[in-house]
């Protein structure tokens, strides 16, 4: 009865071995398993790259961070950007002919000498030709029926590709101009109004203008009609022809050219502002902010913010001429082998939404993303440390194929003190001398090569002074090192032993970390946000490192919106921040110093409140000079300055590690440039061989666990079936 | 019934207007307006005018609860609580601080969270109930103990540390199935078995041991003695009678989670990319977007309500005993 039980098991369990040995053998002749993306893509000349943040705005007027750049960047083209292989970073044209040479005008408006002093210039105009010929990508807006739709219409589209046929036409100044108009319009937020409105003659009043007009329309932003700005003008903003505009700005601001290299500066078609302006669209996210229409190399053809991005090339684009000269081991790197070849290589770049490390880290092995940065958790895993220093790839990332490019950030990252603050700061003339030699202990105290070597894993170097590397005022060598803090020696900085550090301390007036007067300890607060499980080593190293001078240190631990409001407040004693680069300029990180930015005072970004008149003098004199000797020469005076009064501890500039594919080519790291996929290209063919590759499907322990669970039921089976057949008494013991 | 449904929507509107107050009141304790609008504007180049732009922009510019420079009901509809809320009871979220329309959201990200969570609750509580029946039947032995060891086991161990072992043994060693992302229609197959394997995987413990309970418990009630005496067999006994039976205390915990499958898995969503409403929300609670943690507050709530009348309703229908008055 049992035996014959175990009959249709039996079958059932070869069926099933049957179909595991088949499918082994099948999996050996066919593609990989886990391949995310479609097979019909394997050979498509797709990049694909990852994202983490969803982008919260596309439209270049409001888009200021580094996550959208990488969108925005690729689908606009604003007048100028970045060479992407010369170093020092330097501005190129774009959409524009070539770069203009500011005219300067005083007072009476009368021309004056290029060379003329800063003071005396009351007006700098920048008259900017574009190439003709540039074409917007397609687009509905382009079609004017698209631009005068009913509401049911707009409620049945979903997508921008629902609305039928699309257009292009050729792009104007005025479409330049448009954009500046739309940084004032008081429906958009530009982040960079307040600042423009500064400079650009006009604008201020500009905004003004458009907030009556906008309250004629009425309050509600969805129901209200399209504020056209091409009706109204800013002084400052003009159209000469249809390829040339002029920007007037207040003085001397060399750095607006900077400014111009971004999407902020991108041309906006008016008719795109009508046809997003109709009712309705906004409620179906049809906005510059999810759709955007640029002249650029691509195009965005999928929006998911929550899974992936797509960017296809633009059809409309004309193309460029990938460079041709660049650093001397461009060459060597194989970073001039595309030169005068037409870009963009990539035809479609693929971003996929990938919130946690590990996935992503595997998909990069696996071969589904080609480039990727290196997390902490992974960094033994990737890079080996030779006995010069040197990072270099670990023989399992070699054996891949896998390329390491490294770079400095043009990153600050510092921990401030305030300085409005009785015990650190040095507003007060009658304890400065005292506060200065306490700020100094403190900075040596501070080891930060030690922070680098156990935080960062070595991807950082220490900070000399505000200006990271890559930004003309840099300097390397014993010229730039900052005396305070270290010694020369060995042909490097040496940092000053901790005796010194004492010392300064009980010359600021705390001998053993007491105060001499009164003899309570000596205890310091650091503002912070951090406060995760994976912070608290690095928060006690600081009280550590504080410790060795005998000084206690609390740790205030807060959330950030609590944090900015206390360095807004000027709340603080010690806190840490950093600060990436808008523009290679040293006044886009002395101005992080400037007095009249402080925090408290002005709400601006000198967030240690520092305030030094002669610091402010020179950078005064500084921000509006062209590099040359003589500039170099007021940032070195700057340098001593706030060597002596350390209103920072100089932290580190982070060092970028990114790893690219054997299949991928151009990879130059580049800090400043966010345009940089035009200048990528693959070898997809190589890619899908590699990935076929890495990624047989393993399915022994399959066919094990199938066993397994078979032989369980089996058992299970039986049992119960023992169960079935059991008696309460065995038929030999009945009495 | 109708009686008891309409009293017990009448309580839900109260317990919601309830929620709504509370998640209002404890969201603006924690952030004011000027903290929101600083958080979407950034950290660079923040002038006090910007933020003032943001917030007239948004509504935020209003007094929380009472607007004392209005006069009669204005002075409570003129507020960012009654603006914000009102429109909420008829389904209108408005649109997330980012300026992305919320109802929109919902709708492009609910059918990935079912994607997940429907197939993880029906495999799970098919397991589940088979485990713990399994148990139930041969209680006192080997398998029986081996298995509350195995689910004490499984309660003690953290979900995530199934998903990180799944992805690396799956996914990383054996190259079976992707190790995260999400396509839209059946190519969503290859990317949710993963998941909602690891899912039903790590739901094995506190679930199997409570019914397994409740079927023990059953298994020792007269009418079962009663059916074995009758010379029924076991599996009929256990099918029939005691599943049917001890059905009943587990719909209780059953019923009332269904409706918030809704709201996606926050840890599982975000492991294997998975755009669902889980992490929508936890997506938005880090980003302190009012517009959003509101509106899935507001639906959870909904939900949870109507997984209550559900239980209720779903008693009368496994007990005739049992009638709603």
């Amino acid at each position: 009865m049992l035996h014959r039980s175990l009959h249709p098991i039996c079958n059932r369990l070869s069926v099933v071995a049957l179909a595991a040995t088949l499918a082994c053998l099948c999996a050996g002749c066919g593609e990989a398993w886990n391949n995310p993306y479609s097979a019909l893509e394997a050979a498509d000349n797709t990049l694909y790259t990852s994202f983490t943040e969803r982008p919260k705005h596309l439209d270049p007027a409001q888009s200021y961070t580094s996550d959208e750049a990488e969108f925005t960047a690729q689908v606009y083209q604003p007048p100028f950007q970045y060479h992407y292989l010369k170093r020092p970073y330097a501005l190129i044209p774009d959409a524009a002919a070539a770069l203009p040479k500011p005219r300067y005008f005083d007072k009476a408006g009368r021309e004056l000498a290029a060379d003329a002093r800063a003071a005396d210039i009351a007006s700098s105009v920048y008259e900017i030709r574009i190439k003709p010929g540039l074409r917007f990508a397609p687009h509905p807006a382009f079609v004017a029926a698209n631009r005068a739709l009913a509401r049911d219409v707009i409620d049945r589209k979903f997508k921008l590709a629902d609305f039928g046929e699309s257009g292009s036409r050729d792009l104007t100044a005025a479409d330049y101009v448009y954009e500046i108009k739309r940084l004032a319009h008081p429906r958009v937020n530009s982040p960079i109004f307040g600042h423009m409105a500064d400079y650009i003659v006009g604008l201020k009043d500009y905004g003004e203008t458009l907030k009556a007009e906008v309250r004629k329309l009425g309050a509600d932003k969805s129901k209200a009609a399209w504020l056209d700005l091409r009706k109204f003008d800013i002084s400052g903003v003009k159209v000469i022809d249809s390829h040339t505009y002029s920007v007037t700005v207040i003085g001397k601001y060399p750095q607006f050219l900077y400014w111009m290299a971004m999407p902020f500066f991108a041309p906006i078609p008016w008719e795109a502002d009508q046809f997003y302006a109709q009712p309705g669209m906004v409620e179906k996210n049809f906005s510059l902010d999810w759709y955007p229409v640029g002249t650029g190399p691509y195009m965005l053809t999928e929006n998911n913010p929550n899974a992936r991005m797509v960017l296809a090339r633009n059809p409309n684009y004309r193309g460029e001429p990938y460079p041709s000269e660049g650093e001397a081991t461009d060459r060597a790197d194989g970073m001039l082998d595309d030169a005068g070849k037409t870009m963009p290589f990539i035809d479609r770049i693929v971003f996929v939404r990938e919130k946690e490390q590990i996935p992503y880290w595997n998909k990069f092995l696996q071969g589904y993303y080609d480039k990727s940065g290196i997390a902490s958790d992974n960094f033994d895993q990737a890079i080996k440390s030779g006995s010069d220093g040197e990072s270099g790839l670990t023989p399992e990332m070699e054996a891949r194929g896998i390329k390491l490019r490294t770079s400095l950030a043009t990153t600050s990252y510092y921990l401030s003190f305030n300085w409005l603050d009785p015990v650190v700061g040095g507003s007060d003339p009658t304890t400065a001398e005292r506060t200065r030699k306490l700020r100094q202990a403190l900075s040596i105290a501070m080891d930060f090569e030690e922070f680098i070597s156990i935080f960062l894993n070595g991807r950082a170097i220490p900070a000399q002074g505000p200006i990271p590397p890559g930004i003309f005022g840099f300097k390397d060598g014993q010229g730039s090192m900052n005396p305070v803090v270290y010694d020369w020696k060995d042909n490097g900085p040496r940092r000053k032993s901790i005796d010194a550090a004492r010392k300064l301390l009980a010359e600021a007036g705390y001998p053993g970390g007491r105060d001499a007067k009164s003899g309570e300890p000596l205890v310091l607060y650091l503002d912070t946000t951090d406060r995760g499980p994976g912070d608290k080593a690095r928060l006690d190293w600081y009280r550590k490192q504080l410790a060795e001078i005998s000084v206690q240190l609390e740790i205030r631990t807060t959330d950030w919106n609590r944090f900015q409001e206390k360095i807004r407040k000027g709340n603080t004693q010690l806190f840490f921040l950093g600060w990436n680069a808008d523009y290679p300029d040293p006044e886009n990180f002395l101005f992080l110093l400037y007095g009249p930015n402080g925090a408290a005072k002005a709400d601006g970004e000198n967030k240690a409140n520092y305030a030094n008149p002669e610091f402010d003098a020179l950078f005064e004199q500084m921000k509006n000079m062209d590099n040359g000797p003589e500039r170099q020469a007021v940032i070195d005076k700057i340098s001593t300055l706030l060597h002596q009064d350390a209103p920072w501890i100089w932290g580190f500039h982070p060092k970028s590690f990114g790893l690219s594919h054997a299949w991928m080519k151009n990879g130059k790291p580049n800090q400043m440039a966010n345009n940089g996929l035009k200048y990528q290209r693959i070898d997809a063919a190589l890619r899908a061989q590699k990935r076929t590759e890495w990624n047989h499907p393993v399915l022994w322990p399959f066919v094990l666990l199938v066993i397994v669970l078979a032989l369980l039921a089996w058992l299970g089976v039986r049992a119960w079936r023992r169960s079935e057949a059991a008696v309460a008494v065995a038929p030999g013991q009945r009495a | 019934m109708t009686a008891y449904i309409v009293r017990r929507i009448l309580y839900a509107l109260v317990i919601l207007i309830g929620v709504n107050i509370i998640t209002f009141w404890l969201f603006f304790k924690v952030n004011t307006p000027d903290d929101i609008a600083r958080l979407q504007l950034g950290a660079k180049r923040v002038t006090p005018d910007a933020i003032a732009k943001w917030k007239a922009e948004r509504g935020y510019d209003k007094p929380l609860f009472f607007n004392a420079r209005a006069e009669g009901a204005k002075a409570l509809t003129d507020t960012i609580f009654y603006e914000k809320s009102v429109t909420m009871f008829a389904f209108e979220f408005g649109r997330a601080d980012d300026g992305r329309d919320i109802a929109y959201e919902i709708r492009t990200r609910a059918p990935a969270s079912l994607a997940l969570a429907v197939p993880m609750f029906i495999v799970g509580l098919g397991i589940n109930i088979s485990f713990a029946l399994l148990m139930a039947m041969f209680r006192a032995t080997r398998f029986d103990f081996w298995g509350v060891v195995y689910c004490v086991a499984m309660m003690s161990v953290s979900s995530l540390f199934f998903i990180i072992a799944g992805q690396y043994v799956f996914s990383k060693l054996w190259h079976l199935v992707p190790i995260s992302g999400y396509a839209e229609g059946l190519s969503a197959t290859k990317f949710l078995i993963l998941p909602v394997a690891i899912g039903v995987f790590a739901s094995i413990g506190g679930s199997t041991r409570l019914y397994r309970t409740i079927f023990i418990e059953e298994m020792a009630r007269d009418y079962v003695r009663t059916a074995r005496a009758k010379g029924l067999s076991e599996l009929t006994v256990l099918f029939k009678h005691v599943l049917k039976n001890g059905m009943i205390p587990i719909l209780t915990g059953v019923v009332v989670v269904i409706p918030s499958l809704f709201t996606g898995s926050l840890l599982t969503e975000s492991f294997f990319g998975i755009p669902g409403l889980g992490s929508y929300t936890i997506e938005a609670i880090g980003a302190q977007d009012f517009g959003i943690v509101r509106s899935m507050v507001f639906i959870g709530a909904v939900l949870y309500i109507i997984g209550l009348v559900l239980t209720d309703i779903s008693y009368t229908l496994v007990d005739p005993r049992v009638t709603l008055e």
